[in-house]
């Protein structure tokens, strides 16, 4: 009689196989979170809708032409001098507000350090950024405008926000995100922050055809 | 005594049996956190712009995206960075307020405002295409827009 041993399975190539898999799966990944630059667009106007009427002071005009250069109240400007204009625009508090949230009557800026010039904007929370670009502008460079005025509005709300809570606005809502959207301090900190500088970023609608 | 009079022969082999194991757990993660991509490109993979302000998109199934680039088959689209792509074929702006509205059907009503559309478009896009999109956006009154872009320096200082 031939001594039965217990038949057993080879696993050792079970390794192998896993690893086939793992390699597998690990090249098809991606890890990358899809991040971008957020923009909030404004609600369809009513048809006869009549545009309130803005003093040209408090408007901060660019344009990009058909060959990517760019125009700052008809000016040429440079991409990298761009920040520095948006954030003397904004900061340059000339004037009286529109009301803060919660109060009756606008009132100067009382946190503004520009020059306080008269012919700029009268205050934050009225000056506003208009875009208008071509056609066939290219749209690298609209983003990467985009992208100066938002870190001139970022750059600002930090200084603003180290003054007053002595940490940057970015720590501030990180802290606020952490916590799960529920500390009221924090909220309120980083109310106060937005409505100090809102971003008014607007695209001009096209107006008549090619 | 005699428990340590036993002297061990020659270094024991490492057992690999445990290895399998390992692996398995690592694969496991791996075919969780993998995302197949849904639609096939019909355009040549954008190039994306690059941007320091940017926002990390959360809620992936309130995400709609649009691709825009340069068509892969040129001979039918032509060869310019316009081409739209929703679901899987190339479309024209026109259709974007249904691919919206159909976006729509698979979100609970309530979150109809925290949908975000995602624009993941080659940098040699002309800024036409986009103001076309924003306008039909605009009429599905699809407002929460996110450019997609690369983490990086747009400007060397």
């Amino acid at each position: 009689m031939a001594r039965r041993e217990n038949p057993e399975i080879n696993a050792g190539s079970m390794a192998d196989i896993a690893f086939l898999l793992l390699i597998f799966f690990l090249v098809t990944t991606t890890m990358d979170v899809d991040s971008g630059i957020s923009m909030k667009l404004p609600e369809k106007p009513p048809a006869n809708y009549d545009p309130p009427k803005i003093k040209e002071k408090n408007i901060f005009e660019i344009s990009i032409n058909r060959n990517n250069d760019l125009f700052v109240d008809g000016d040429v400007m440079e991409l990298k001098d761009l920040k520095g204009a948006a954030k003397k625009f904004i900061d340059n508090g000339g004037g009286i507000g529109n009301p803060m949230p919660g109060e009756e009557k606008g009132k100067e800026c009382d946190y503004c350090n520009g020059d306080r010039d008269p012919e700029s904007s009268d205050h934050p929370n009225k000056a506003i950024i208009s875009i208008e670009s071509d056609r066939a502008a290219d749209y690298e460079v609209y983003v990467s405008i985009q992208n100066e005025l938002r870190r001139a509005y970022t750059e600002l709300r930090n200084e603003l926000s180290l003054k007053k809570y002595k940490r940057t606005f970015d720590e501030i809502e990180e802290a606020y995100k952490k916590s799960g959207n529920k500390d009221e301090n924090l909220e309120r900190q980083v109310q106060v922050i937005k409505d100090s500088y809102p971003q008014i970023i607007t695209d001009l609608d096209p107006t008549g055809t090619e | 005594m005699a428990k340590f009079g036993k002297k061990k022969k020659g270094t024991p082999a490492i057992s690999t049996a445990s290895l399998p194991d390992i692996v398995f757990m690592l694969l496991f993660f791996f075919m969780v956190t993998t995302v197949m991509r849904e639609t096939d490109l019909q355009i040549n993979s954008p190039k994306l712009p690059s941007a320091t302000e940017v926002k990390k998109l959360e809620q992936k199934s309130l995400v709609t995206t649009i691709y825009v680039g340069q068509a892969k088959e040129t001979d039918k689209f032509g060869n310019k960075y316009n081409s739209i792509q929703l679901n899987d074929k190339i479309a024209s702006p026109d259709d974007i307020p249904a691919f919206i509205l159909n976006a729509r059907l698979d979100v609970p009503e309530v979150n109809h405002p925290r949908m975000t559309t995602s624009i993941k478009a080659d940098k040699q896009m002309s800024v036409g295409t986009l103001t076309d999109i924003r306008q039909r956006l605009r009429d599905v009154n699809a407002l929460k827009l996110s450019l997609s872009t690369h983490k990086g320096s747009t400007i060397s200082e």
